[in-house]
């Protein structure tokens, strides 16, 4: 490391031709393709992926969390609810699972915030690559930690006696339903991650929508014993349909109209929540 | 279009945060193949402009062109054309060097394996074959400027922005740094640089623009700039007690032109266009009997170019909240 005079044409390399600028205005195109968009986001997936593996304190939310919360629950409510601990698995589980994915999708918003606060991401904005990829990019990466907090929900239950009557296939169906689900909520955290102003008022505003969704819904009790007004509440909130659809496929294995009205939700997320976080990114700009 | 555009045409650029005007009305032209530079003081704007050119920041008002290409109209083709390196645009931290060079290929359009091969070369060339796999937290902080320069070459694009590329880095690190700046120039590549440092406007830059409170105050040949203050300065303290107003009296008799008196009492510099004339002046002072207690003739420094176009030294009312460090919180404030 004594020198780096020469550096730019070291006598061993073939030198490369000079700096053409009127070639490279004439290369420069007005946009990505869409190609060039998917591999740019994949580009961003295998950064995200890698300092996930070299961060592994980032997986405490998905291991610890679905452990934790599918004992608890279990024995804190099972009696009270459903008589005994095994009849309440096949009704609980499902509930868990929903929740774990919503509390990861919001670890997706907070890690996009502290992400942009560092200087790699001005390089990421001067590079010609889609808005868009570094905030899918992300996100792609975190269907591993769904695919994680789901099987390892879907385990502990199996630990403690649930035995879901749909079968394997049912219960693949209801992991890669949870994983969409979390992928498509993700978009609303992500975007609540471009609009604040630092990692832990993401956490906060997270907190605040993540709450009532997950607990006024079908997760935990039964939608009869709720007041009239809180019924009907729980009865549109998209958890409750993926609760439903998770019970209906692992523990039905039937593919029912819920799992339908959980696609579409997912979907009508992104379609909203997608451009919205790329137009607050630019924003920064 | 003309047969061969500026490599920056930029006429009254302006950008505003609430009521303060980082960059007020600046007009720039770089020509293709030169160094320009841009030199100013903490807070002047230098940053600010570089990054509305760089489509890093949207430009309130005003219209820029690199190589003929409107960087308002079509930022995606001037991020094709630009390499920006600076106080801000960095590597990833959580990734080795080669990582991060491999990944900023991928995401520009090379091939896997032509953005490993491209990886190679640029360690190579900045010396950083050894360091190739460590973690970026183990650099110096001169292996850091030169994976952020290297990072920023690997499409080899014609038009380099480097925002204080030395700032904090030791002298010899630093003319290292000067050195491949040249050679990317060598190599057909224009660059734009920002400085707090006149003399490294003067080692790199064949011109320079002097920015001050975002507006832009002078503008010229390095030469050109310190003849402004002088080729050298004679640094005078007077004794205690001793006469300013004959001091400046002998100074204006000898040299025909009024010494600048600086903040502290009784000091005083005096522009000399040959450091020679500095005998006259003491000689002069002696005649007169005007006492001194220490002399220095000195190459001009930034404060003294600044004194003399701005009329206040470097320091004095720059808003604090002008910093680069402090201009996303700005932005995110908004």
């Amino acid at each position: 490391m004594s020198t780096i005079l020469n550096t730019l044409n070291p006598p061993s390399a073939t030198p490369l031709p000079a700096v053409d600028p009127a070639a490279a205005v004439a290369r420069a195109r007005a946009r990505n393709s869409l190609a060039e968009t998917i591999s740019q986001t994949l580009s961003m997936a295998w950064r995200a992926l890698k300092k996930m593996r070299r961060n592994p304190e980032q997986f405490f939310d998905v291991t610890i969390q679905p452990l934790l919360f599918t004992a608890m629950f279990a024995y804190v409510f099972g009696g009270a609810i459903s008589g005994d601990v095994a009849s309440y698995l096949p009704m609980m589980i499902p509930g868990i699972v929903a929740q774990t994915v919503l509390t990861t999708c919001m670890a997706t918003g907070v890690q996009l915030r502290e992400d942009m606060d560092k200087g790699v991401f001005d390089r990421f904005k001067s590079l010609p690559i889609a808005r868009i990829a570094p905030l899918a990019g992300p996100m792609v990466a975190d269907m591993v930690r769904y695919l994680i907090a789901a099987s390892l929900t879907f385990g502990t239950g199996m630990l403690m006696g649930y035995s879901p009557d749909g079968g394997v296939l049912g219960v693949l169906a209801a992991i890669l339903l949870a994983i969409f689900v979390g992928w498509s909520m993700a978009w609303i955290f992500t975007f609540i991650g471009t609009l604040a102003r630092s990692a832990q008022s993401v956490q906060g505003m997270s907190m605040l929508i993540l709450f009532p969704l997950t607990f006024l819904s079908n997760a935990f009790v039964p939608v009869d014993t709720l007041p009239g007004w809180l019924e009907s509440f729980v009865n549109v909130n998209p958890v409750s349909h993926l609760v439903s659809a998770t019970r209906d496929l692992a523990n039905h294995a039937t593919i029912s109209g819920e799992v339908g009205w959980t696609l579409l939700a997912g979907l009508v997320v992104i379609a909203i929540f997608a451009p919205l976080s790329v137009r607050s990114y630019k924003r920064h700009l | 279009m003309t047969a061969t555009p500026a490599a920056v045409q930029a006429t009254g650029l302006v950008k505003t945060f609430g009521d303060f005007h980082a960059v007020d009305r600046i007009d720039l032209h770089v020509e293709q193949g030169e160094i320009f530079g841009v030199l100013g003081p903490n807070g002047a704007g230098k940053t600010t402009m570089l990054k509305m050119l760089a489509t890093l920041l949207s430009i309130d008002a005003g219209k820029a062109e690199i190589f003929g290409v409107d960087v308002h109209r079509e930022p995606h083709r001037i991020r094709q054309l630009l390499g920006v390196t600076g106080q801000y645009a960095s590597v990833d931290e959580n990734l080795t060097a080669t990582e991060n060079l491999w990944l900023f290929g991928r995401l520009q359009g090379l091939r896997s394996a032509d953005a490993k091969a491209t990886a190679r070369r640029l360690l190579g060339q900045f010396a950083l074959e050894e360091a190739a796999d460590k973690p970026i937290s183990q650099f110096s902080g001169g292996m850091r400027r030169r994976l952020d320069l290297a990072a920023s070459l690997i499409t080899r694009p014609p038009l380099i922005f480097l925002d204080e590329p030395t700032t904090g880095l030791d002298p010899r690190t630093r003319g290292q740094m000067w050195d491949t700046i040249r050679e990317l120039v060598a190599d057909g590549c224009t660059v734009l640089l920002t400085t707090q440092y006149l003399d490294e406007a003067d080692q790199l830059a064949d011109r320079v623009a002097v920015i001050d409170r975002g507006r832009k105050v002078a503008e010229g040949t390095p030469d050109e700039l310190k003849s402004s203050v002088g080729d050298s300065t004679l640094q005078l303290q007077l004794a205690a007690g001793a006469d300013q107003d004959l001091a400046r009296d002998v100074v204006r008799r000898v040299l025909g032109e009024d010494p600048v008196l600086t903040p502290e009492s009784g000091r005083m510099n005096v522009a000399l266009d040959i450091a020679d004339r500095a005998a006259d002046v003491l000689i002069g002072l002696r005649q007169a009997g005007v006492g001194i207690t220490s002399v220095s003739v000195a190459k001009p420094t930034l404060d003294e170019v600044f004194l003399a176009i701005t009329g206040h030294d470097t320091n004095q009312d720059q808003d604090p909240t002008t910093s680069p460090t402090d201009e996303p919180a700005l932005e995110v404030a908004r």
